[in-house]
């Protein structure tokens, strides 16, 4: 049984400073998953992955990662994707300081 | 030190301008991530979670200070001031800018330095016994024969692209610090019966997925055959090696499968062919590059303060007893320098302590400083006479941990808070574990115990060969910690056997201080290191003490 589709943002790493990245409804590179397009729809997704695959001058390495609504836009559901937002736990470098 | 020749010079200032190339096209978008990847890749730049990360070759471990301070220049002018250093003796800065990373290579080749082949299915950085040239029980220093075996295998056309990645580890000496079984080819200078010096050629060590411990495919082999003998190994492996899954793909799985037997028998047919090819021009090479590793001009003034120091000042004394090894020269030590303070990253320095530690490596230790697998740095060559002089600078720089081969003198990789491939945190717990240690201030009343941490199953932690290792993994979207017990990674290498379920983040800390103070009850008497307990009495005591009965009742 194919499983059940669950939502979606679509994440890369900036070409050239290398930090996440999330792709917006109006096709920006976001350094914030708040700003990051929701989405439910499988067909929708894969449609979204591929446009944004195609940003090759602005992005590497795009995927799809699991996301779940908060109250100020899209979360991370899973720890990998939620230190992807932070930075790392040993210095205060990366977005927990820089945004 | 060896010094680049004008071929080297040009060969890596030539690799530094492709890949400006490659970057300035990779950045107008004329080469798409997936064409860039692996040119990123061959010049040792991989892209983590939150950045770039440039991996710097360190080669078997050797540094002198000009290259420390650039080192630390880089670090200010292009990362966040630090740099990690790591168990294959290689340097990591976890912050370059793409458009960077062109004028860092440039930075690294001025100093006779490069990122060349610390990644890709290439024959990765030769990795050496940090203390060679220095070590007591040293039968030569293995360094000219690393770097022998670095210039072949730099840009080996037929090496470029093996099945999968291939390391080589060389030791000199009687014991083994350079965890050659755990290598794809451990060389170890060894004497025949005759007494001639030559190599024992290990192979198919590694960890990972699958690890396995190193096997005898030549017990002697005499000294000039070297090149040839590794050439013919990686060219049958090359052939023979599977390509059709990653995973089955490095050297000890083609060993495994095929059988030793069956990898002697065509190593040495490919032998008899190749060796015909090396008319004695290798070793010629290799009498020039011995030169280039003389041993410093030692002098020889008294002891007296070191003495006297160690009587009046416990600290120091704690510090001497901890960090110092024995030199093979008289009035001479080994400093091992911990940047592992409780509750800092293993493997972390900053610029500025890598400015002072160049600085007293030129002041006080003959221009040589030593990156060790452990994650150390090691002044080599000390007069005891010095060592007071040495600590107290360390002491200011927030270096004089005395803590080298204890509790707290943990390997950890950069697992989940950089690495792309990691399945848990593995920073945090190093850091947690050695304050634990240090609050309870019993690290040097347990003595000498490795802990070693992974972040993934590719084990570059060595949590295999740690007596205590770890491995973060993910559970169902949650870090949760295995625990593995009696690995070894010296000449008498073993692979840790797991000790039962794993505990989660916050549990793990908790479980680490049970079994080590468990220990403390267990052990004969205060000789008995955690490992030889270990091996005396079996998994099942420790095991009761990791899985207390009524957790097991709860949990069930
Ligand atoms: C952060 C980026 C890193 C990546 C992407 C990475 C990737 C890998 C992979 C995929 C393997 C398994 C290879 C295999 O089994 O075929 C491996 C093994 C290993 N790596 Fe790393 N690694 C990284 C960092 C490090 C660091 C920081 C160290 C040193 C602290 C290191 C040292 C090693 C060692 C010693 C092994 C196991 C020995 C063996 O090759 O069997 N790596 N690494
Ligand atoms: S062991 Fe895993 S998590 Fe740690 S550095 Fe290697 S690949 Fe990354």
């Amino acid at each position: 049984m194919p499983r059940a589709f669950t939502p979606k943002v679509i994440t890369a790493n900036a070409l050239i400073a290398g930090d996440a990245v999330w792709f917006t409804a109006d096709n920006r590179w976001s350094p914030k998953i708040s700003e990051a397009e929701f989405i439910t729809d499988e067909a929708h997704a894969d449609l979204r992955l591929l446009e944004a695959q195609a940003r090759q001058d602005e992005i590497a390495g795009a995927y799809l990662a699991d996301a779940k609504q908060g109250p100020h836009g899209p979360e991370a559901t899973h720890f990998r994707e939620e230190f992807r937002t932070r930075g790392p736990s040993n210095y205060a470098h990366g977005k927990q300081v820089e945004l | 030190m060896y010094k680049y020749n004008d071929f080297d010079e040009a060969f890596v200032r030539e690799r530094v301008a492709q890949f400006r190339g490659q970057v300035e096209r990779r950045i107008d978008g004329s080469l798409t991530e997936d064409e860039f990847k692996p040119l990123r890749l061959m010049n040792g730049l991989y892209l983590q979670l939150h950045a770039y990360m440039l991996r710097v070759a360190v080669p078997y471990g050797t540094l002198n200070p000009t290259q420390m301070r650039q080192l630390a220049y880089i670090a200010d002018r292009w990362d966040k001031g630090y740099g990690h250093f790591t168990t294959r003796q290689n340097i990591q800065y976890n912050w370059p800018k793409l458009d960077d990373v062109p004028d860092m290579l440039e930075a690294l080749a001025d100093v006779e330095m490069h990122a060349l082949q610390t990644s890709g299915n290439t024959i990765r950085n030769v990795t050496a016994d940090h203390f060679a040239g220095a070590s007591a029980d040293e039968i030569e220093d293995p360094r000219p024969v690393a770097e022998l075996l670095r210039q072949w295998s730099t840009d080996h056309p037929e090496f470029q692209f093996l099945p999968r990645k291939f390391k080589i580890a060389v030791s000199g000496a009687k014991h083994d610090r350079a965890v050659t079984k755990a290598h794809d080819i451990g060389v170890r200078m060894v004497h025949n019966d005759a007494g001639e010096a030559g190599y024992e050629i290990i192979v198919g060590g590694g960890l990972g997925r699958t690890p396995m411990v190193g096997k005898v495919l030549r017990a002697f082999l005499p000294r000039e055959e070297l090149l040839a003998y590794c050439e013919a190994i990686v060219s049958v492996y090359n052939l023979l090696g599977r390509r059709d899954n990653k995973y089955k793909a490095r050297i000890k799985i083609t060993v495994h499968e095929n059988g030793l037997e069956t990898m002697q028998e065509l190593v040495e047919a490919r032998f008899e062919d190749i060796r015909k090819g090396f008319t004695g021009y290798d070793q010629e090479l290799l009498k020039q590059i011995e030169g280039a590793f003389a041993p410093p001009a030692y002098v020889s003034k008294s002891s007296a303060n070191f003495e006297a120091a160690r009587l009046a000042n416990p600290a120091f004394r704690s510090w001497a007893d901890t960090n110092i090894s024995a030199h093979k020269a008289p009035g001479y030590a080994i400093v091992s320098i911990s940047i592992k303070k409780h509750g800092q990253t293993p493997g972390d320095a900053t610029s500025h302590q890598m400015r002072v530690m160049a600085d007293l490596a030129e002041k006080y230790g003959h221009s040589e400083l030593r990156i060790s697998h452990e994650q150390n740095v090691i002044l080599p060559h000390v007069h005891q006479g010095d060592l007071l002089a040495v600590y107290t600078a360390l002491r200011e720089a927030d270096l004089a941990t005395a803590n080298i081969g204890l509790v707290s003198d943990i390997i950890a990789c950069p697992g989940m808070d950089y690495c792309a491939l990691a399945t848990a945190r593995s920073i945090p717990i190093a850091q947690e574990i050695a304050t634990r240690f240090d609050e309870l201030k019993i690290e040097h009343e347990i003595g000498e115990l490795k802990i070693k941490i992974s972040g993934c199953i590719n084990a570059c932690g060595h949590h295999h060969v740690g007596h205590i290792g770890i491995l973060g993994l993910d559970r169902a979207g949650v870090e949760n910690y295995q625990i593995t017990l009696g690995g070894d990674g010296t000449e008498t290498t073993t692979i840790g056997t797991r000790a039962g379920p794993g505990f989660s983040a916050d549990d793990i800390v908790p479980a680490i201080e049970r079994l080590v103070t468990g220990y403390l009850d267990l052990r004969e008497n205060a000789d008995e290191t955690f490992l030889q307990a270990y091996r005396r009495l079996g998994m099942e005591p420790f095991k009761a003490i990791l899985y207390p009965a009524e957790d097991k009742a709860n949990a069930a």
